[in-house]
């Protein structure tokens, strides 16, 4: 196979650069072009995977380097995956990543439809949409734990505003109850602009003509929406939904900032648990069989994912 | 062609000043919090750099992040720091991975005696294994929790009737905790001066140590241990969920639910402050680190403000250590130099102005002179307080040990979830299934 790339990259390459260096081979050429970011991937990605997989299967820990590392097989992964605590921030973490998909697919969608009928001040509505995708993470989980803030928090004084109960009687990264909607309610804030940007640039990219024959063919605006609008904007629609399933699922900084994965494990998504057992408590092969664990779920489904995407972009 | 060679003459020549300037004057780094001691310490620290001719460079991180700094550049073998004041529950770790330096020989060597500084503080900051003469670390700076209130509030003619009405004693500093909780009830939304203000900031953040360093000061006082003495980690049940346990966290969701300002679920330090300091709380628990800072502060210092030391309970009169030990790191290429500063920084005229300088020594003769006590009004509190101190676990695996509780208690205190009962036979299991893996069972 790398044969095969080698000399197509041969191909490609224009004859008066091969002459030029005279005693290489084009061959050779490309190699030396490639083999730096071969080598890269190789060091940066490649070998930690390999030895996160190495680890996993022992009982290592960074902070005992004198200590025996022993080879424990696969007890840390059965651990792992009998360990109710493990499955209870999985669970969060589903319930974190199905509503914020939802929502940011449901209002990212609107928004963008809406931004493209032509208005006045368009443009200016757009960049303001856009703002909160400009933040750091970090800032927007500080700043809304103020804004959820009982006594002085924007976001209670505007729910007491409209629904008549008292702003300090509720708090929403306080409560067991409200506390997962709290996170799911910021990163949609976040990141709904990701989207709407995303399937802005589907809308554009559907031909006026189309329309216009189905204006002649009499089609209702309803059917153009579901018989054109809807199926030319899904790719587009699926990779932002790709993109931000893979983001949600490490999701990290806007949920530590904001909620610190409490009230006690409420808001504790995978990723805040991993970097406390791999950063806080040194549990290093342990840690490591989790990101394994971690990291085989999201090839999987985003592997699935993708193929669905194809056949949908086949179509 | 000339460009070149002036281009490289000049950085012959820049390279060349370099090494001469970092040959002419040695510099090490001591590595703490981010803090108001920390800032005392640079100026302290001006007499030995004059002293020694060795240059201090400080690495300052913020208290919730300065555990993970600290701990990943002592478990890389980083040589960033040469120096750590480091907290107290490090020193299991750092003794038995090799990552602090054994100070006996050169204590010894220097006439540097523990006998010097408060017991306590040795046990806490110093020793490892506990209760045995190896030491780490020098003890540094002496911190508790403690409690301030509002002293204006409390001599107010009117809410002093009220109170005694209500309750059948005087409104003053709470001579146990059920005490501390009628008066954080008393307080909870009145209105004082045209404001709401509520009873008690308490620590209960859930991401670092907030919880655990909070609730332990009641649950220490309803007869909570960390384990049977005689065999600490083998016999925590019936210890660490006794049932002077169960009523203490009782006790503390109770005090959370009834007399805390809304939204005060993830409070550690700094919240506490702040609520204190804003005029929302008539008690405040909080380190007594930060007493200088509220008494100088202009809208809650002064006489506005007084000091107690965590009342007792049912079983017992205990508070949460704070503080730390200055170790030197034995990755260091600076040892001797680091050395060098720990041997200045023991002299009792040093001590003495470490704490003049808005330090907290730990030495005898600074803290147990005549007129310490009335040097400061939180001096009292803090010598009462540091008469009582229990730390947390200090174990290699402290951290896991430390995750786990607060895990367990912010489920029950915070999110509500559980019995308190529960939550503790959970500690137990998480704590032995701990020591399991660490091969101590």
């Amino acid at each position: 196979m790398p044969d095969k790339t080698m000399d197509r990259i041969a191909k490609a390459t224009p004859p008066q650069v091969a002459t030029r260096i005279r005693g290489l081979s084009d061959r050779t050429i490309a190699w030396i072009f490639v083999a730096p970011t071969i080598f890269l991937l190789l060091a940066i990605n490649i070998f930690p995977l390999i030895w996160t997989i190495r680890l996993s299967f022992t009982n290592f820990r960074v902070n005992r380097v004198n200590a025996d590392v022993k080879w424990i097989g696969l007890r840390n992964y059965e651990r792992i995956l009998t360990d109710p605590d493990i499955w209870h921030t999985m669970q969060v973490t589903a319930h974190f990543l199905f509503w914020t998909l939802f929502l940011q697919v449901l209002i990212g969608f609107a928004l963008a439809y809406l931004i493209n009928k032509k208005f006045r001040g368009n443009d200016l509505w757009t960049t303001l949409i856009v703002l909160p995708m400009m933040l750091s993470p970090a800032v927007v989980g500080n700043f809304w734990k103020f804004l959820y803030q009982p006594q002085i928090g924007l976001f209670n004084y505007v729910v007491g505003f409209f629904s008549g109960t008292d702003p300090s009687s509720f708090s929403m990264i306080g409560s067991i109850d409200l506390a997962p909607w709290a996170i799911v309610i910021v990163d949609t804030w976040m990141w709904t602009p990701f989207v709407t940007l995303i399937c802005l640039a589907g809308l554009r990219s559907i031909p006026d003509y189309i329309y216009e024959a189905a204006e002649i063919d009499r089609a209702s605006k309803w059917r153009q929406f579901w018989t054109i609008t809807v199926p030319m904007v899904l790719p587009f629609l699926m990779l932002a939904v790709l993109f931000r399933g893979i983001e949600n699922f490490k999701m990290f900084d806007l949920v530590v900032q904001l909620t610190g994965g409490g009230p006690g494990s409420a808001t504790e998504l995978t990723s805040i648990n991993l970097k406390r057992e791999a950063f806080e408590k040194w549990r290093t092969g342990y840690a490591s069989a989790y990101a394994v664990i971690l990291f085989v779920t999201i090839f999987g489904l985003a592997s699935i994912y993708v193929k669905a995407l194809n056949r949908v972009k086949e179509r | 062609m000339k460009i070149a060679r002036f281009m490289m003459a000049a950085a012959v020549a820049s390279i060349s000043t370099t090494v001469a300037t970092n040959a002419s004057a040695e510099s090490m780094t001591l590595c703490w919090a981010a803090w108001d001691p920390a800032n005392a310490l640079v100026e302290l620290s001006k007499d030995f750099e004059e002293k020694s001719g060795i240059d201090m460079e400080f690495e300052f991180v913020p208290w919730p992040n300065f555990a993970d700094r600290m701990l990943n550049e002592l478990n890389s073998g980083g040589k960033l720091c040469d120096l750590m004041i480091g907290d107290s529950q490090w020193i299991g770790g750092a003794a038995e991975n090799g990552q602090y330096v054994k100070l006996n020989d050169f204590f010894e060597a220097n006439g540097i005696s523990m006998d010097d500084f408060l017991p306590a503080t040795v046990t806490g900051y110093a020793e490892w294994p506990k209760g045995t003469p190896n030491y780490w670390a020098l003890p540094a700076y002496a911190d508790v929790v403690g409690w301030t209130y509002r002293k204006d509030w409390f001599s107010r003619p009117e809410l002093q009737a009220e109170f005694k009405q209500k309750y059948g004693y005087d409104l003053d500093v709470p001579k146990d905790l059920e005490q501390l909780k009628d008066i954080a009830e008393f307080f909870q939304g009145r209105e004082i001066d045209g404001k709401t203000v509520y009873g008690a900031a308490i620590y209960t953040e859930r991401g670092s140590e907030g919880i655990t360093m909070g609730v332990t000061n009641v649950l220490y006082n309803y007869g909570f241990e960390y384990g049977n003495p005689e065999n600490p980690y083998a016999e925590l049940d019936g210890w660490v969920n006794s049932e002077g346990a169960v009523k203490g966290l009782e006790f503390y969701k109770e005090l959370y639910d009834c007399c805390t300002p809304p939204g005060s679920s993830d409070w550690y330090m700094s919240e506490t402050i702040d609520a204190y300091k804003s005029g929302q709380v008539a008690l405040q628990m909080n380190f007594a680190f930060i007493w200088p800072g509220v008494n100088a502060d202009p809208n809650v210092g002064g006489d506005r403000t007084g000091y107690f030391a965590n009342p007792p309970g049912p079983a017992g009169h205990f508070a949460q250590l704070g503080g730390q030990g200055i170790s030197v790191v034995a990755n260091s290429d600076m040892k001797d130099a680091a050395l060098e500063y720990i041997k200045w920084f023991a002299q009792p005229e040093i001590q003495q102005r470490w704490t003049d300088m808005g330090g907290a020594s730990a030495m005898r003769s600074v803290v147990e002179a005549p007129d310490f006590p009335d040097k400061q009004p939180f001096n009292k509190a803090f010598l009462e307080s540091m008469a009582i101190v229990k730390d947390f676990w200090a174990e290699p695996a402290y951290a896991s040990l430390l995750q786990a509780m607060q895990d367990r208690v912010h489920t029950y205190v915070v999110a509500g979830q559980g019995t308190a009962k529960e939550a503790l036979d959970d500690l137990v299991i998480d704590w032995s299934e701990i020591f399991e893996d660490e091969g101590k069972l």
